[in-house]
């Protein structure tokens, strides 16, 4: 029998802002327990939250950035439950008027493109988190309050390989809005995954199972592609799928069951009465679309069709909103767009992975990565040398003048050149005799003893040209 | 000192003329009002302490010959939060919640210059109409001391009844401000939505909720209002609207204004003598040159049922929080987190509190919600038309406050039903959001006091205030002041 899978994916994304959703405290990590926290964070009786008009701005922007249509009048609505790490007892959130709906991000899997459906997206505050140990249990409301965007995709995911570039190609276009860190391993993006299996041809869905645990993108697929076949052995042995959530186990890269699902939780979930609905108007979704830095695939069209990169540079280019801006910025000042992707994507990735540093948080410009390429451009410098000067340019000198401290500049002049050359063709009769014999070899000992001479200065091709010349007379 | 026969004019001239110091008048009314207490019961807390301490700082800067609240006396509902004294809510939830900061409304009184001599007694969480739920005492009706002084704000109003002091702030949700003040026969305000801060208030029902100042006249009410009323960046549902000085065109009278009489208002469950009382207010106002003629309000009878939805929806969330951890009560012995949050909440919440969250954690279920919430939210709409309707072609809708004069304590608390039922008049202003005020207009045959209430457009309080004072100065049902407080009734 044949299956057909079908994903569901619900992605937490933690927004960057100064304070939180409906309280003036910080947004901040790693602080001491409850520093970050007011009344408001507290659930105290009698205070009330105030909407942080920066989430909902970002939420706007996420919504532009996925293609959703933005709900013009959303309002918050209250999710019930019982929890400490839950002080007011309910999670203020977006359940009747998600902030934007319908919305469809394109993905490329084995050379296909497909576009996967965004069912909703709405904005909500984030829990604290509960300790437990030496005898009592703690509870740390640094985290609560923090602004959230739940993205829930629509079961247009069918296959662990779907999964994975949907989230790539999700983590990106959020990236490049800027919104937020889309970070899996400090939590600032979190997946919650559905899967489930049914015959080719049934029209009814299968029985879900949510899978936890999956804390990097590797994982979903890996767990996914678990998943999906151990569905598939049940169903094929005439079992049944139970609804169910299970976790997965890194260390084999199985998932295990950790408890059956009986029933749906009820939230009682009702408008919330201490806030009033939004009012989202044309003119200030215009204003934020005008804001919206440029999407990476539009970037990818740009460099393949208007620059000539390949498809592999391209992508790796538009990695990150740095690299892409960086990148950006040296085309404006005049770089060579093959140069310039190149250095980006050898020396530069090199240095950031060697250092483990951003990109802003290096001496590394635009202006002077584009002074060095442009040196090498016009023959002022080999690039052998400009290996030094890239290395100059990290520890913050300036290029050109690095080059002029140190002599580095290439001699490619012909008037300088070609008494050297006519010194080293008369110490060596012997290598233009083997030339002429045919022996090819001759030259290469040429070029090296004049390079010697020069003290690797010399312009190799114009070396190359004028040594042709000058032993073929 | 007894306020009975006072108003806050007559008391700031004593204070600018330095008749009197604020100190010696706060001394002198904490002396008189724990002399009530043994009879009245009205506060939970008496800061005598800090009032004092209060009223030194307003002597040493002077009184403000502009400001005619600097150096008076108020008290305020204890589910006010007020900064490092105790705020119960009347729950023993909080029987020992200490806030660590002020009500917007607490500040801005304070800011003025008022010394807040006390917290005053309330239907725990402010859920009740009699000040019965009260998990910390029973408050008695100074004009009658085996009948309830209404609630939920039933200690305020006791307090300006009894003459402890001028004024009061209570909170209304469902007609806890008018239905005290009508009882105690005082005036007292809701206003609009959103016309006054609810950063503070202990919540009952957010979409409700509303604080009002309870007085012994009207004009001190307007004075009370001009305090509290205005945007608060805390709230976001406090309006933006501009807040006029609601004393200026107090007295401009009620000549020409058009008057709606709702006849659902006086039609069955109303008692004789309060029905006589309303239309001869009507009389008085058609003497006064105004208009009044009979309008319907059809929607306005399916308030109460809407209402005890909706309310208890948002309360059983509001009141979530309150769940042994943070602060307030805790239960002892609770071996694991599900004992501990439903042991403290269990000997935490009265009964009336109970049935409330179960009323409202029933409405919001997965399997009622529609039949109930949602439909609930819909009548409210209907009654938000019925009054646009009305108001449409009148200036003011004038009614009883309540369906009968005060109670006897203990009669109603088996019978919550019955209960509910003396709000269904107060209830439709809470579901529209427009405000409310009830004056005195009259005694029962057995002396208790009975309220007219007036209500108006979205935040018209100044109409209502022209209203209430026009029928105060050709009426003397607010100068009555009960007997066995040294009054003459």
């Amino acid at each position: 029998m044949n299956f057909e899978t079908t994903i569901g994916l619900e992605v937490h994304v933690e927004l960057k802002t100064n304070s939180k959703i409906f309280s003036p405290s910080p947004v901040e990590y790693g602080d001491e327990p409850n520093k970050n926290t007011n009344v408001i964070d507290w659930g105290y009786p009698g205070v009330l939250p105030t909407t942080n008009k920066g989430v909902v701005k970002s939420g706007i922007m996420a919504a532009l950035a996925l293609h959703a249509e933005i709900e013009r009048h959303p309002h918050f609505d209250r999710k019930n439950y019982f929890y400490p790490d839950n002080p007011k007892a309910y999670q203020i959130t977006q359940h009747d008027t998600p902030d934007a709906h319908d919305g469809w991000i394109e993905i490329e899997v084995d050379g296909k493109k497909k576009k996967i459906g965004i069912e909703e997206m709405h904005i909500e505050e984030d829990a604290g988190k509960n300790t437990h140990g030496n005898k009592f249990s703690y509870v740390d409301l640094n985290r609560q309050g923090t602004p959230l965007i739940e993205i829930v995709s629509k079961p247009d995911i069918a296959s662990p390989d779907e999964a994975y570039a949907y989230l790539e190609a999700l983590r990106q276009r959020l990236l490049f809005t800027g919104i937020s860190d889309v970070k899996m391993e400090e939590g600032s993006m979190r997946v919650d995954v559905n899967i489930s299996i049914r015959p080719y041809g049934q029209k009814e869905f299968g029985t879900k199972v949510e899978l936890k645990n999956l804390n990097s993108f590797n994982y979903v697929r890996k767990g996914l592609a678990y998943e999906e076949k151990r569905q598939q052995q049940v169903l094929m042995s005439g079992g049944k799928i139970q609804q169910e959530t299970r976790r997965f186990d890194e260390t084999n890269g199985t998932t295990i069951l950790m408890r059956v699902k009986e029933g749906a939780d009820d939230y009682r979930y009702f408008p919330e009465p201490d806030l009033p609905s939004l009012n989202i108007s044309d003119d200030w979704i215009n204003e934020i679309h005008d804001e919206l830095p440029e999407m990476p695939a539009s970037r990818r069209d740009r460099y393949i069709n208007k620059l000539g990169l390949t498809d592999y540079d391209a992508m790796v280019i538009t990695q990150t909103k740095q690299m892409s801006d960086f990148y950006d910025k040296m085309i404006e000042l005049g770089a060579d767009p093959k140069m310039a992707s190149n250095y980006l994507q050898v020396n530069v990735n090199e240095y950031l992975n060697s250092k483990q540093v951003d990109l802003d948080d290096t001496e590394i410009t635009p202006e002077n990565l584009t002074t060095m390429i442009k040196l090498i451009s016009d023959g002022t410098i080999s690039s052998k040398m400009a290996k030094k000067v890239f290395k100059a340019i990290t520890e913050g000198k300036e290029p050109k003048q690095f080059v002029h401290d140190n002599g580095m500049v290439q001699l490619s002049d012909p008037k300088e050149l070609q008494p050297i050359i006519d010194q080293i063709l008369s110490d060596n009769p012997q290598s233009i005799e083997d030339f002429h014999n045919g022996k090819d070899r001759a030259i290469g000992f040429l070029v090296g003893q004049i390079m010697k001479q020069t003290r690797g200065k010399a312009n190799p091709q114009v070396v190359n040209k004028l040594l042709m010349q000058s032993i073929n007379k | 000192m007894n306020l009975l026969n006072k108003n806050i004019a007559e008391i700031h001239e004593s204070l600018v003329n330095g008749d009197i110091t604020a100190e010696q008048l706060t001394t002198e009314v904490i002396k008189n009002a724990k002399n009530n207490e043994d009879k009245i019961g009205a506060f939970i807390t008496i800061n005598e302490e800090q009032a004092i301490a209060e009223a030194k700082k307003v002597d040493e800067k002077g009184i403000d010959p502009d400001n005619l609240l600097s150096g008076i006396p108020v008290a305020l509902k204890d589910n006010l939060l007020t900064k490092d004294i105790l705020t119960t809510a009347g729950s023993k939830m909080l029987y020992n919640f200490k806030p660590i900061i002020d009500a917007t409304v607490v500040k801005k009184l304070s800011d003025l210059g008022t010394i807040s001599i006390g917290k005053t007694n309330m239907d725990e969480f402010a859920m009740g109409g009699s000040t019965e739920t009260s998990a910390m005492k029973i408050t008695k009706n100074p004009w009658n001391l085996t009948k309830v002084p209404g609630g939920s704000s039933g200690g305020s109003a006791a307090a300006v009844a009894a003459g402890d002091v001028l004024a009061a702030l209570g909170s209304d949700t469902g007609g806890s401000i008018r239905q005290p003040a009508s009882f105690n026969g005082i005036v007292g305000m809701k206003p609009t939505y959103g016309r006054v801060s609810r950063w503070g208030l202990i919540a009952f029902a957010s979409s409700f909720d509303q604080v009002g100042p309870l007085t012994k006249n009207v004009y001190d009410n307007a004075l009370l209002l001009n305090a509290i009323s205005g945007h608060d960046e805390h709230d976001m549902t406090s309006s933006d609207q501009k807040v006029p000085d609601f004393t200026k065109n107090i007295k401009s009278g009620v000549k020409g204004m058009k008057i709606g009489l709702p006849k659902e208002y006086l039609g069955e469950g109303i008692d004789e003598d309060v029905k006589q009382a309303i239309l001869k207010a009507a009389d008085v106002y058609r003497e006064l040159g105004a208009e009044v003629e009979e309008v319907s309000l059809p929607h306005n009878k399916y308030g109460v049922a809407a209402y005890y939805i909706i309310a208890p929806s948002e309360a059983s969330s509001n009141l979530q929080r309150f769940d042994g951890i943070r602060y307030g009560y805790r239960a002892k012995d609770a071996k694991n987190l599900e004992e501990l949050y439903v042991k403290s909440r269990s000997e935490g919440f009265g009964d009336e509190v109970k049935r409330r969250i179960m009323l409202g954690t029933y409405s919001l279920s997965a399997g009622s919600y529609d039949a109930y919430f949602k439909k609930a939210a819909e009548i409210r709409t209907l009654i938000i038309n019925d009054f646009k309707k009305v108001f449409n072609d009148y200036d003011l809708i004038m009614t009883p406050t309540t369906p009968t004069p005060a109670f006897g304590i203990g009669e109603e608390n088996d019978d919550p039903l019955t209960m509910y039922m003396n709000d269904a008049l107060t209830i439709p202003a809470n579901m529209a959001g427009i405000p409310g005020m009830s004056v005195p207009a009259g005694f029962s045959k057995d002396g208790m006091p009975i309220g007219m209430q007036l209500l108006a457009r979205h935040f018209d309080e100044e109409s209502i205030y022209k209203a209430g004072y026009a029928f105060e100065q050709n009426t003397d049902f607010h100068t009555k002041t009960p007997k066995m407080m040294g009054g003459e009734k």
